[in-house]
């Protein structure tokens, strides 16, 4: 028979196993991002050390068998591909969040947002394939060649779509139930409630699931590889065929060596450092936010 | 540890990100033929493009010959002749044909690389000139009327720097690859494949296997001749069709032992399917 006492101390020495033990797994999940990011930079150092690395953003043109390795334009590229799909999937996600939350009801309510979770399941070489053969030829038929930034907005928006409207939706529903009480008291229409009241209030939950779906739109490399182009340039408008970062990398690695080979791993590390970048806004928009939400 | 422990990392890194494993078994191999003291070694160096093709049969000849261990190292023809020459290696991995300044070296074809020219299969143009080839790529023909066919703009695909066939492309039109004003750049032979069939106007090069295979399929592409000589399978391994090359192992002075075994074991019908998933043309 175990006595109250001894209960309480088997409880507390459980409590110091799993806390070790999740200690060191917290730990190697940390080490392992460091790690990753020691070996890009050891794979890219000959370039980096030789002070080459200006010539990312001086040179040319990309054409590293003759020795030039302009980046610039994949970054842009990059971050236009980024920009455009965001601008599509958020107020399309919005307003499905939106029907999710205030109007719709019962089955259609469950068979909607069942229909959200398996568009967020799709494999993305899954959407490639469909942009490649349905969507490029549609906007070929507007302009050659067809495969370009706007191919590569449309589809990637269509990948960040569910995030973005699961994550919104998650938000609205957690506007605190007695402040939508109090519009509705106050005698505010539905719309007015929700566009004054109840999106103000899941600003922060919103930002994040944004910022969430801008990294993963910014990291997805078989869409982009497969419908944007993939022609270094810079983009002078939607119909301009593009390369971005993370093709780069997929599209050379398999047959690069030397000095290319370390440029590939250079442009792996500026994406790591542009993810971390957006990361740290994600945490300080919110922060800003929920200050906001509290006044 | 610490050494071995990043090399795992690196070789788990590489495997990720380059979705190829012809590098991590690389280096797997070398570091294995590295610690092995028992048994007969084989190096081979040379032709990136070429090492891939040669690294399966190198599997598949350790598989059956389980003392025997082979290393591939990449590194471009001029150091699989360089190394060959000096004894550096066994074989040498050449990706064209032996020079004359060469012939002390004794050539071996594995493989025969072929691309061929496909446009749409609407496309109203039935040959190119090699000249009307350089213009197009090169941006001077912007429009397939300028050569006889519709009124339609050319979608000009190439393909992204390394691969092999771009090589043998630029090789063959005495182009630079920054010449080239390209509107779709592609990685492999299938989304090549499926960007030109996906659009009237383009015209790309890909691997003559693959193109024969998806054009007997009925996809929407067309194999364009090249100076008057049918673009096929059959023309390359003929030695008809001029726009291939060989992929040839080279060695030096008499061949003996697991060398000459090898030698004879790549070039038998063993290692045919080898050859074909690569999309290059048994000899």
């Amino acid at each position: 028979m175990l006595s109250k006492a001894s209960y309480t101390q088997l409880g507390s020495k459980l409590d110091v196993v799993v806390s070790v033990v999740l200690s060191v797994l917290s730990f190697l999940c940390a080490a392992l991002l460091c790690l990753i990011l020691w070996f890009l930079i050891s794979e890219s150092w000959t370039l980096i050390a030789s002070g080459q690395w200006q010539r990312f953003f001086l040179d040319e043109g990309w054409y590293p068998l003759e020795g030039l390795y302009a980046m610039t334009p994949m970054i842009v590229a990059s971050l236009a591909l980024t920009l455009g799909a965001v601008l599509i999937a958020l107020p399309i996600g919005l307003a499905c969040a939106i029907y999710l939350e205030f109007y719709a009801r019962g089955l259609p309510k469950k068979a909607f947002r069942s229909l959200l979770n398996l568009l967020a399941g799709i494999p993305s070489v899954v959407f490639g394939l469909w942009g490649l053969t349905e969507l490029v030829p549609l906007i070929a038929a507007i302009k050659a060649p067809g495969t370009s930034v706007l191919a590569g907005a449309i589809v990637l928006s269509l990948m960040i779509l569910p995030t973005v409207a699961l994550t919104s939706a998650a938000a609205l529903s957690g506007v605190n139930r007695n402040t939508l009480a109090g519009a509705h008291a106050l005698g505010f229409t539905q719309k007015t409630m929700i566009i004054a009241v109840a999106i103000p209030s899941a600003r922060s939950g919103i930002i994040s699931g944004v910022l969430l779906s801008t990294a993963r739109a910014i990291g997805e490399t078989m869409v982009v590889l497969m419908v944007a182009g993939n022609v270094v340039q810079m983009p002078d408008s939607l119909f301009a065929p593009v390369r971005a970062l993370t093709s780069n990398i997929a599209l050379e690695m398999a047959y690069a060596l030397g000095d290319h080979r370390a440029s590939l791993y250079a442009s792996g590390l500026l994406l790591t450092l542009i993810v971390w970048l957006l990361a740290y806004l994600a945490s300080y928009l919110n922060e800003k936010s929920r200050v906001f939400a509290r006044v | 540890m610490r050494v071995s422990f990043r090399n795992l990392l690196s070789q788990a890194s590489r495997k990720f990100l380059t979705k190829s494993l012809t590098l991590t078994v690389s280096i797997g191999l070398s570091v294995f033929s590295n610690i092995s003291i028992a048994g007969e070694r084989l190096t081979l160096t040379g032709s990136s493009t070429v090492a891939p093709l040669a690294l399966e049969m190198a599997k598949r000849y350790e598989k059956n010959h389980p003392d025997v261990r082979i290393n591939v190292q990449t590194g471009g023809s001029s150091r699989g002749i360089n190394d060959a020459r000096v004894g550096l290696s066994d074989i040498g991995m050449v990706s064209r044909g032996l020079k004359d300044s060469e012939k002390d070296l004794t050539p071996h074809v594995i493989a025969l690389d072929g691309i061929g020219i496909i446009v749409h299969s609407s496309n109203t143009v039935t040959q190119l000139t090699r000249d009307q080839i350089v213009d197009i790529y090169t941006g001077n023909i912007k429009n397939w009327r300028q050569v006889g066919g519709d009124d339609v703009e050319i979608t000009v695909v190439n393909k992204a720097e390394g691969r092999s066939t771009l090589e043998l492309f630029l090789h063959f039109f005495k182009l630079k690859n920054s010449q080239i004003k390209p509107q779709v750049v592609i990685g492999d032979n299938q989304q090549g494949i499926k960007t030109v069939s996906g659009n009237p106007g383009a015209i790309g090069y890909v691997s003559i296997g693959t193109a024969e295979f998806e054009h007997n399929r009925g996809t929407a592409i067309k194999l364009l001749p090249m100076d008057g000589e049918q673009a096929s399978v059959v023309g390359v391994a003929s030695g008809d069709y001029p726009l291939s090359r060989p992929l040839n192992l080279v060695t030096k002075g008499e061949l003996n032992g697991v060398t000459a075994d090898f030698i004879k074991f790549v070039q038998s019908d063993a290692v045919s399917d080898l050859i074909e998933n690569q999309f290059f043309v048994a000899p």
